[in-house]
């Protein structure tokens, strides 16, 4: 196990040992914890941006126009409309995620 | 009432109610005329962002430029939308934290370095002056087309109304009247859109109107008809792309950097009260705009469908009055290849060069001649895209206050964005370059004399951009959005991302972006445009392209000097770490 892992294991067994306390970002394991969580999420999010952009709209864009999607071809739709819909989602998930994530760690701006 | 009445009325409403807005919101501070002291609502922000980022070019050609390339507009609109998730992630809640100013604020502290921060400044003013001149052109050619008063004079009107409340309210009237234009752009841009769409398929919304079938009785998906007459007509079919997938992906890619990178995009989010607010303000901004996104592939097959229908083989005395009227101003040209008296809408240029070049002469059928080459093809009509968005209203003989209120609604795109930009020039000179660099002492009263005096020089440069508009203003806009994506958005994101990120990687990675991006921009546009072809291209990567080819050498050069150079001070990690987290646990 490399010296990162350990860390992450740690981190992780420690926010495990008291789940309904918030977990504070005062010590360096908290603000670790965090700050991975954060990438973790924007991460994955970043991976539907790709996918339906580049993916979708643009690698296998010819593939996707053999398939119709009412009166679009499925490739040119992703491309001119269904890419910039999955935008505005992705933000809201981004913003939902982060403000549960802001709680969990004490550090939303309410308190 | 007639269009040019009502076109007067509506934009001069809309000029009263924006001069009403700069006079409640006076700026009293550097921090009211640099982020509106941070105090504004993140959807009023979101609005105001949508109304800095939908310049003239999103408002007023990228629909004509979809309706003539069909497939591979996409590249502009997913790369001008797929940049605020970007920016929404990666950016914009870790520059609010951070709590400054400007952009060259972040580059010069993060980076310790005053090199730094003046390579900033230059690459800002660069990217605004740039982007401003198509800005003050757009203006001057809405008003000389719809309130036939001379370009210059429309330029003029223009910068007075901006001087007016960019130099009074510094960033706080700014947002504030951005909130108002973005309010008369959406509607502007959907009015029309909607009543094409009911009229074309019985659907209100555009967006899925395009998608739906027609209602002329054939039960036909509207895409479908137009794809068949493009192709009946020798051109490409309108949802098939010409352009090659490696070159789609990498000016996609460069537009997404690039909007992320942009610095008027990026200082609106200093001005939100907190780090939840800078996110959910992105989100909005985003919805905002896709408003608008998502109509305009709808208003391209819409007005492709319409002009095919009312030009192609009429004879020229029974062509519409728009026609005679756009032909007029030269962006409109017929020429009669084979003497039939009727208008042959084909594939291939009609013209050789591409633009008209009138000989002030009448032909038989009274059309303006002109002595150009006649290309090859048959095609016997040249249409400028830019006419598009302004003459769409027309050509589906809309009612006359739709036509006034699209030219309310392009001054409002224009006029919005080139505040945006005059603020973050004003700002680097004030800010960044007198109070950070030059002149350390100035007190806060001196400073913000010295915004709104460079506002004022900066407007006036901008409105002269207007009036003697350099030859190179299309091909340099490429540069723009090339050199944010290769310079700011690399540095910004590994000053945030990486706490061992420190100025030597930094200031060599900006450097070797910006050189391999302006070079081979330079070498195609200026010094050897006729080898512009793919396959004089690397890698088939047209300049448009190139700049995330310069973002990719951005990050591997930063990345390998970090690892061989001096770790940052500690003070500079400790900021990192600090904007990071929204709040520090008490």
């Amino acid at each position: 196990m490399s010296q990162e892992d350990q860390r992450q294991a740690e981190t992780e067994s420690s926010a495990a040992r008291q789940p309904d306390e918030p977990v504070g970002v005062s010590d360096e394991a908290g603000h670790e914890a965090y700050w991975r969580a954060n990438v973790r999420t924007l991460l994955s999010l970043l991976l539907v941006w790709f996918f339906v952009s580049f993916g979708c709209g643009i690698l296998w864009v010819d593939a996707l126009n053999e398939y119709s999607f009412f009166g679009w071809k499925l490739g040119f739709w992703f491309s001119q409309q269904g890419a910039i819909y999955t935008f505005v989602v992705l933000i809201f998930v981004y913003v939902f995620k982060m403000n549960a994530l802001d709680r969990r760690f004490n550090v939303d701006e309410d308190r | 009432m007639s269009a040019q009445v009502l076109t007067y009325i509506f934009v001069g409403l809309t000029f009263g109610l924006y001069i009403a807005i700069a006079i409640w919101s006076r700026s009293g501070s550097t921090a009211d005329f640099y982020v509106a002291g941070g105090h504004v609502h993140p959807l009023a922000n979101g609005a105001a962002t949508a109304a800095d980022w939908m310049s003239a070019a999103s408002y007023l050609s990228m629909a004509g430029i979809i309706a003539f390339e069909g497939a591979d507009g996409a590249r502009y609109l997913m790369g001008w939308t797929g940049g605020y998730v970007l920016l929404a992630l990666c950016l914009a809640p870790y520059l609010r934290k951070f709590a400054k100013f400007t952009v060259p604020d972040f580059v010069g502290d993060r980076y310790y370095s005053q090199t730094a921060r003046l390579v900033a400044v230059l690459c800002v003013v660069f990217i605004s002056f740039t982007y401003i001149a198509g800005q003050m052109r757009g203006v001057g050619i809405v008003f000389s087309r719809f309130l036939e008063v001379d370009i210059d004079l429309g330029v003029g009107i223009g910068m007075g109304i901006v001087f007016f409340y960019a130099v009074l309210g510094g960033m706080k009237g700014i947002t504030y009247t951005q909130v108002a234009q973005y309010c008369v752009l959406i509607f502007a841009y959907l009015v029309p859109a909607i009543y094409i769409s009911l009229m074309l398929t019985n659907v209100p919304l555009p967006m899925l109107g395009f998608g739906s079938t027609l209602n002329d009785g054939s039960g036909m998906f509207l895409l479908d008809k137009l794809d068949g007459l493009t192709q009946e007509l020798g051109m490409a079919a309108f949802t098939e792309g010409k352009k090659s997938t490696v070159d789609m992906f990498f000016i996609t890619a460069a537009l997404m950097a690039g909007t992320a990178g942009l610095p008027h995009v990026i200082v609106r989010f200093f001005t939100v009260p907190s780090v939840r607010d800078a996110r959910v303000s992105a989100g909005y901004a985003l919805i905002f705009i896709a408003l608008l996104y998502t109509t305009a592939p709808a208003v391209a097959a819409f007005a492709r469908l319409n002009i095919i229908d009312a030009l192609n083989e009429t004879e020229y005395q029974a062509l519409p009055e728009w026609f005679s009227k756009w032909e007029d101003s030269g962006l409109l040209a017929w020429v009669d290849k084979n003497q039939d008296g009727k208008l042959q809408y084909r594939g291939g240029a009609a013209l050789e060069p591409a633009k008209p070049i009138f000989s002030g002469e009448r032909g038989a059928s009274g059309e303006r001649l002109v002595s150009n080459e006649v290309g090859a093809s048959a095609n016997e009509l040249y249409i400028d895209r830019d006419i598009i968005v302004l003459a769409h209203p027309e050509i589906a003989q809309l009612p006359n206050w739709v036509v006034a209120l699209v030219a309310a609604g392009g001054l409002a795109a224009a006029l919005s964005t080139a505040a945006g930009l005059l603020l973050v020039i004003s700002s680097a000179i004030s800010h960044d370059l007198l109070k950070n660099t030059l002149a350390r002492n100035l007190t806060e009263t001196q400073e913000l004399r010295w915004a709104r005096v460079s506002a004022a020089v900066a407007i006036l440069i901008a409105g002269l951009f207007g009036i003697y508009p350099p030859g190179f203003v299309a091909e340099v806009v490429a540069f723009a959005f090339g050199l944010a994506a290769a310079s700011f958005f690399p540095v910004i994101l590994l000053g945030i991302f990486s706490t061992r990120m420190n100025k030597e990687a930094a200031i060599s990675g900006m450097l070797s972006g910006l050189i391999l991006t302006t070079s081979y921009i330079s070498y195609f546009k200026f010094m050897a445009p006729e080898l512009n072809h793919a396959e004089h291209w690397w890698f088939g990567i047209s300049p448009e392209g190139i700049g995330t080819l310069g973002m990719l050498l951005n990050f591997a050069v930063a990345l390998v000097v970090m690892r061989v150079t001096p770790p940052p001070p500690e003070s500079v990690v400790n900021m990192v770490r600090a904007i990071r987290i929204p709040k520090q646990a008490s």
